[in-house]
């Protein structure tokens, strides 16, 4: 039997999901042992051509990384969704929307102003702008278009399952490939590699969790050296391991960092920020309402804290587009 | 044709929404803005309600419990209040004024007071004009492309 035709892609990322293939050490070559690597531009020399090529769901899995951001963006995922069985949003970025995601906070002109006139570092004394159409010297030139937000993989094409993680760990992603390679695959829409808890059911210390846990003051990362031994909750860093899914191992949280929540919502949760919200101010105690808003003040960017991963899979998706407000 | 703010306003059963009834047996005339949802407690109002709201076309979104001390359930009303601080700073950011969202004391005698917020908030409403969310996810006429594709599987299934 032939063996399963797999293709890997990145769209809007920072290429840490490629990394992350390639932290597979020596299981990659077992891996690449049952599959066969179709199309893979980081690494391996096939064109967008050999895609096209391909007959109609030839490819078994397609894994596409990266948030959906610009035109090109768009058309590889369709190319790819046609040519695939299942295709995979792999990452964050192509899960939630991730970190690119936090840009729908402005809109594509607040952010083309921005970056090539306002910035102090610009140099550009003709004011010349990205354009995706240019005629020079009788020759047409084309550049993708940037669309005005950011969108997450299942926002412009169809997705089969998920694999979560900024970036996914080499575990989350042999046990996503193991799933997807026994044959017994779990209904469409399931995050593959991770399980089905919060983080503190895996997270080292939890068991110092104290009872009932309550916070007077919040504290970030820069601002103290956290205890090794204690829950960091417990401390009053802002861990979002009650309201993220399990699989990762608690890595950042054995390397004394919080969880930021890469792995996204639990099963049956629409928005992430929202439950972090909840998760995290019912910790609070406080004897004043003042105080109360005091020590929330100590959270000075809610949505870059709670969406950090998933603006563009949100409830509310984005920042208000008003002219006022660019 | 003037616009009519739509306030979804969440009540606890135990007080704020017994207000209302009294507001109601009572005869007290008030804006007829607010859709009321009842709950057991304002500890209940789990944030992603407010959002699901704004984003489904609220205007507005008021929430109503018990008075601090007076949670038929202990503490439910200071998890609301908790709550609704972080909440109303992160819709800030996203562009969604404070007034938008309300957290009222309201105790099961005072339908007065259920009155005289609704009035109040619908006022407020009217000045900052609609919010409407629902439209601003998907911009007409525009030749790029729209800020939203498919909607989540998930999401639809909730719908």
């Amino acid at each position: 039997m032939a063996k399963p035709k797999v293709a890997f892609y990145w769209c809007g990322s920072c290429g840490g999901c490629e990394e992350a293939a390639v932290d597979l050490a020596e299981d990659f070559l077992k891996l690449a042992e049952q599959v066969e690597l179709v199309f893979w531009p980081i690494a391996l020399d096939f064109k967008k051509s050999d895609v096209e090529a391909l007959p109609e769901r030839a490819i078994t899995a397609a894994f596409i990384n990266g948030s959906i951001r610009l035109s090109e963006h768009q058309e590889m995922a369709e190319l790819l969704r046609s040519k695939s069985q299942y295709l995979i949003a792999y990452g964050s970025c192509s899960h939630l929307g991730g970190i690119p995601g936090l840009a729908n906070l402005w809109d594509d002109e607040a952010i083309i102003d921005y970056i090539y006139r306002q910035a102090p570092s610009v140099d550009n004394p003709h004011g010349a702008l990205p354009q995706s159409h240019l005629e020079l010297d009788g020759k047409e030139l084309e550049l993708p278009e940037f669309w005005e937000a950011v969108k997450a993989l299942d926002q412009a094409v169809e997705v089969d399952y998920y694999v979560p993680g900024c970036p996914p760990t080499a575990p989350v992603t042999k046990r996503a490939f193991q799933t997807l390679l026994s044959g017994e695959l779990p209904p469409k829409g399931t995050v593959l590699g991770a399980g089905t808890r919060a983080l503190c059911h895996e997270c080292p210390l939890n068991e110092t969790k104290p009872e009932k846990l309550s916070i007077k003051r919040i504290k970030r990362v820069h601002q103290v050296i956290p205890d090794p031994n204690l829950c960091l909750l417990a401390q009053g860093i802002l861990c979002l391991g009650p309201a993220t899914r399990e699989g990762c191992g608690a890595q950042c949280i054995r390397a004394h960092m919080p969880c930021t929540g890469c792995f996204g919502p639990l099963d049956h949760v629409r928005d992430f920020g929202a439950k972090g919200i909840a998760a995290l101010a019912s910790l609070i105690d406080y004897n004043s309402e003042e105080e109360l808003i005091k020590v929330l003040r100590e959270v000075p960017d809610p949505v870059g804290t709670f969406y950090r991963y998933s603006l563009p899979t949100s409830l509310l998706r984005r920042k208000r587009l008003t002219k006022e407000g660019r | 044709m003037s616009f009519e703010p739509k306030i979804v306003a969440f009540f606890c059963n135990w007080c704020t929404y017994t207000a209302a009834d009294l507001a109601g047996t009572s005869r007290m005339q008030y804006a007829p803005n607010a859709r009321i949802i009842r709950v057991m407690c304002s500890g209940r109002v789990d944030p992603q309600f407010v959002l699901q709201a704004f984003r489904e076309g609220a205007d507005g979104v008021l929430i109503g419990g018990c008075h601090p001390g007076d949670c038929h359930y202990q503490e439910g009303n200071y998890k609301a209040l908790r709550r609704y601080h972080l909440l109303a700073a992160m819709l800030e950011q996203l562009g969604i004024e404070r007034e938008r969202l309300r957290l009222e004391w309201i105790a099961a005698s005072e339908g007065e007071k259920v009155k005289r917020v609704i009035d109040e908030m619908t006022e407020q409403l009217k000045k900052l004009g609609p919010l409407n969310w629902h439209r601003e996810l998907e911009p007409a006429g525009s030749s790029r492309s729209p800020a939203t594709g498919s909607e989540r599987p998930e999401a639809k299934e909730a719908e």
